[in-house]
């Protein structure tokens, strides 16, 4: 890229980055060298290993990254997505193998009574110990214990605005002592929300009638009719 | 040197003054001008016209037009003893799949999902900007017809464009009734925010985890509806009988690296995009597995391709911090009254202008010598983030873009206090595989929907259109597919198609040495 004359003020001081420190890390328990702050995904990549799963969108939205890591001298392992983790000297990390839990089936569009369904579709929902190891292994920062929680008390609307921030990672399904899914739990309960519990929009359904009962054909009839001319002139007046 | 927080005090300091500012869009000869200097669609030299296929003389980039005249990983001795047998086979598990798939399910016909990665992983869950339907009173299908248009530079199959606006509505209405979570007013209404190039506010959202909320639901029906997945099986070659229609695919189990075949009556690709080619050196915003093979899937089967020299470089790519390069800071941040202002602290275009106008400015103010540079020698401009918080009142970020604020926290960013630093990042493939207004395209019982196609958006798209557009062009593919499937008998099993792709390509020079599709970039360190 030509700078030109670019200010030599304009520079964002990143010494770390310049000269890359190199940092000792494990991943999966072996041990490996690597520029220091480069993501948990990178470091797999420049430690010359192939990842097939573990990568998804690369933008900390999808969690198929979700890693099992320790830092140095500190027993607590904790969680994080792959791509979105910088590394630091002295870090152990793993990626978490995809994990059985068990999601529901359901016809959403059919539920009768979603509120206590959920006690048929996921039974051990209501038998959380409170241990909150759930909360602790969310990489997304959701209170997912109480999430749980207000889901059995029937607090659909809650639910579904903590969770809007899941990835489904599902780093909270391993850890749970009661074989609770809370992810899907929560994905069962937004939905529910969002399909049962939720106002229709009456401005969404009068246009649908609109565009059903050809209330724009005129209109289409004549754009489709006019040339590239006459269709540009058009689009300059859509202001 | 100076430190990054001193390099920001600009922003800071000329915020007040650039509030009372206006900037109008450019006209369209001034658009036309700038575009043509700065974009990197006219970069000649990243160019070269494609020597054979149904695209023969066309110019594309230099990295895809490679993976285009590329031979297939198979040879003639293959076996093609079917493995699975399906109405409709969809390859891809992105927003157009799942979208094809359900629908291909309801209307009655056995669907198969193939995937190279998970169900889901995919653009389309990282999409943050929303999706347009014109659902206010003020708004109508034309006036996002034509939005569309002049965004697309004229150039949009009309006849696509008026499908794609028009069955909006139902889309929405679909989503919803099965538990998307929509942001409302408190009337109940969809709530509708503005996007850049529209005249309209028309933009349906979740939050900023649009793509990823409508993909949670989609995924889990596909689930629910108990549709035969193949995860980590990624397309390598379509089949076709000998008429030249398409019968199926091989797939390649990425798990055991065995071949697994399909015998399907129609395909349907939806495999999305390409910014994993990293062209012409971009960063991108793509997920990884954007490698174009789809495209090159059904160019060696025949199917012309459109619009394949236009892209889209999202004006706002990440440059800082180094991890978060060619991440995208969503658009929604420009629709909510953020500022683009360089290192003089000046505002230099309108920022909710088309994406192509906005990135080409930004591309001028830094090869102009008024971008910020970090000591990795990345250019940027500042998007000015903390304004929102001024503006509409404290906790505006948090509330609106809480995935994008939880983005940079986790380096140590606040953005509601700091500007993040940002330059265009390769974002979306504007053309694809040309289909009609069912998704078929010129070779019979293929189809193809979402970024995969070509046509919609001419020369740029126009932000939120895509989520759209995959929705729409998904339930066409899938629907049309699958009744398509009901009157016809499955075709023959053969490679008849790729012989005749390498005769002609001998005829011109020979293939371009790769094999293709790539399935994955090639990111891993050769060590030793």
């Amino acid at each position: 890229m030509d700078v030109g004359e670019q200010n030599a003020d304009n520079l964002v001081d990143q010494p770390e980055v310049l000269q890359p420190r190199m940092v000792t890390i494990e991943i999966s328990g072996k041990q490996y060298t690597v520029p220091e702050g480069i993501t948990v995904i990178k470091a797999m990549w420049y430690a010359g290993q192939e990842v097939v799963r573990g990568v998804g969108c690369l933008g900390g939205f999808c969690g198929a990254c979700a890693t099992y890591y320790r830092t140095k001298d500190d027993p607590k392992v904790k969680t994080c997505l792959a791509c979105q983790t910088a590394v630091q000297d002295g870090m152990s990390f793993t990626m978490m193998p995809p994990f059985p839990a068990r999601k529901a089936i359901y016809d959403i569009r059919t539920l009768q009574d979603p509120k206590q369904d959920l006690f048929n579709l996921y039974p051990e929902a209501p038998l959380c110990r409170n241990c909150n190891a759930c909360t602790e292994a969310c990489p997304q920062k959701i209170d997912v214990r109480e999430g749980v929680w207000k889901a059995v008390f029937g607090d659909f609307q809650s639910v579904a605005d903590m969770f809007m921030d899941c990835v489904m990672c599902g780093m909270c399904a391993p850890v749970c002592i009661a074989d609770i899914a809370p992810n899907f739990v929560a994905l069962y309960v937004s939905r529910a929300q969002g399909a049962h519990f939720t106002e229709k929009p009456m401005g969404l359904e009068a246009r649908i009638k609109e565009i059903e009962e050809g209330r724009f054909n005129d209109e289409w009839n004549k754009i489709l009719a006019m040339n590239k001319e006459e269709l540009a002139e058009l689009c300059t007046k859509v202001k | 040197m100076m430190n990054v927080h001193a390099l920001q005090q600009i922003v800071h300091q000329t915020r007040d003054a650039r509030r009372k500012q206006t900037i109008p869009r450019l006209s369209v000869a001034d658009r036309d001008q700038l575009i043509h200097k700065y974009h990197p669609d006219y970069r000649a030299s990243a160019y070269r016209p494609l020597r054979f296929g149904p695209n023969e003389g066309e110019r594309t980039v230099v990295e895809l037009a490679t993976l285009l005249e590329g031979d297939s990983p198979l040879d003639k001795q293959v076996a093609l003893t079917p493995h699975h047998y399906a109405d409709v086979l969809v390859i891809g598990g992105g927003g157009a799949g799942c979208a094809a798939a359900l629908h291909a399910q309801e209307a009655g016909a056995k669907v198969i999902l193939a995937t190279k990665l998970r169900l889901g992983d995919s653009n389309s869950v990282m999409a943050q900007g929303g999706m347009q339907v014109s659902v206010a009173p003020d708004d109508s299908p034309i006036t996002h017809f034509l939005d569309t248009l002049k965004g697309g530079h004229m150039e949009n199959d009309p006849h696509l464009l008026k499908v794609m606006v028009e069955e909006g509505p139902s889309i929405a209405k679909w989503l919803i009734d099965l538990g998307v979570l929509f942001d409302r007013e408190a009337d109940g209404n969809l709530h509708v925010k503005k996007g850049g190039g529209s005249s309209k506010p028309r933009l349906l959202t979740c939050s900023d985890y649009t793509g990823l909320e409508i993909m949670r639901v989609l995924k889990d029906e596909v689930i629910n509806r108990k549709i035969q997945l193949l995860e980590f099986c990624a397309a390598v070659e379509l089949l076709s009988d000998d008429d030249g229609a398409c019968t199926g695919a091989v797939l390649k189990d990425l798990d055991n690296q065995q071949y697994v075949v399909i015998a399907a009556k129609t395909v349907i690709i939806a495999t999305g995009g390409i910014g994993r080619l990293h062209i012409q050196g971009f960063p991108t915003s793509n997920h990884y597995g954007a490698t174009g093979d789809g495209l090159c899937l059904c160019y060696r089967i025949g199917a012309k391709l459109s619009h394949i020299d236009t892209f889209q470089y999202h004006p706002s790519g990440a440059v800082y911090p180094e991890q978060l390069v060619g991440a995208l800071v969503t658009e929604g941040i420009r629709s909510e009254g953020g500022h683009l202002v360089n290192a003089r602290g000046e505002r230099f275009v309108n920022e909710l202008d088309t994406r192509d106008v906005v990135s080409s400015s930004i591309i001028r103010e830094c090869e102009e010598g008024r971008g910020i540079r970090t000591m990795t020698g990345r250019v940027g401009v500042w998007l000015d983030t903390p304004l929102l918080d001024i503006e509409h009142g404290p906790g505006t970020l948090e509330k609106h873009f809480p995935a994008m604020v939880r983005q940079f926290e986790r380096f140590g960013i606040d953005i509601s206090k700091e500007p993040v630093l940002i330059y265009p990042t390769l974002h979306y493939q504007n053309g694809g595989v040309k289909i009609d207004i069912n998704a078929e395209t010129g070779v019979r019982n293929l189809f193809v929907a979402g970024e995969a196609s070509g046509g919609i958006h001419g020369r740029n798209r126009l932000m939120g259109n895509s989520l759209l557009d995959l929705m729409v062009f998904g339930r066409r593919a899938g629907l049309t597919a699958a009744a398509r499937a009901g009157s016809m008998k499955q075709g023959k099993l053969t490679l008849h198609h790729l012989e005749r792709f390498r005769t002609e390509a001998k005829k011109h020079g020979d293939l371009s040495g790769v094999v293709s599709p790539i399935i994955l970039p090639a990111y891993t360190r050769k060590v030793g």
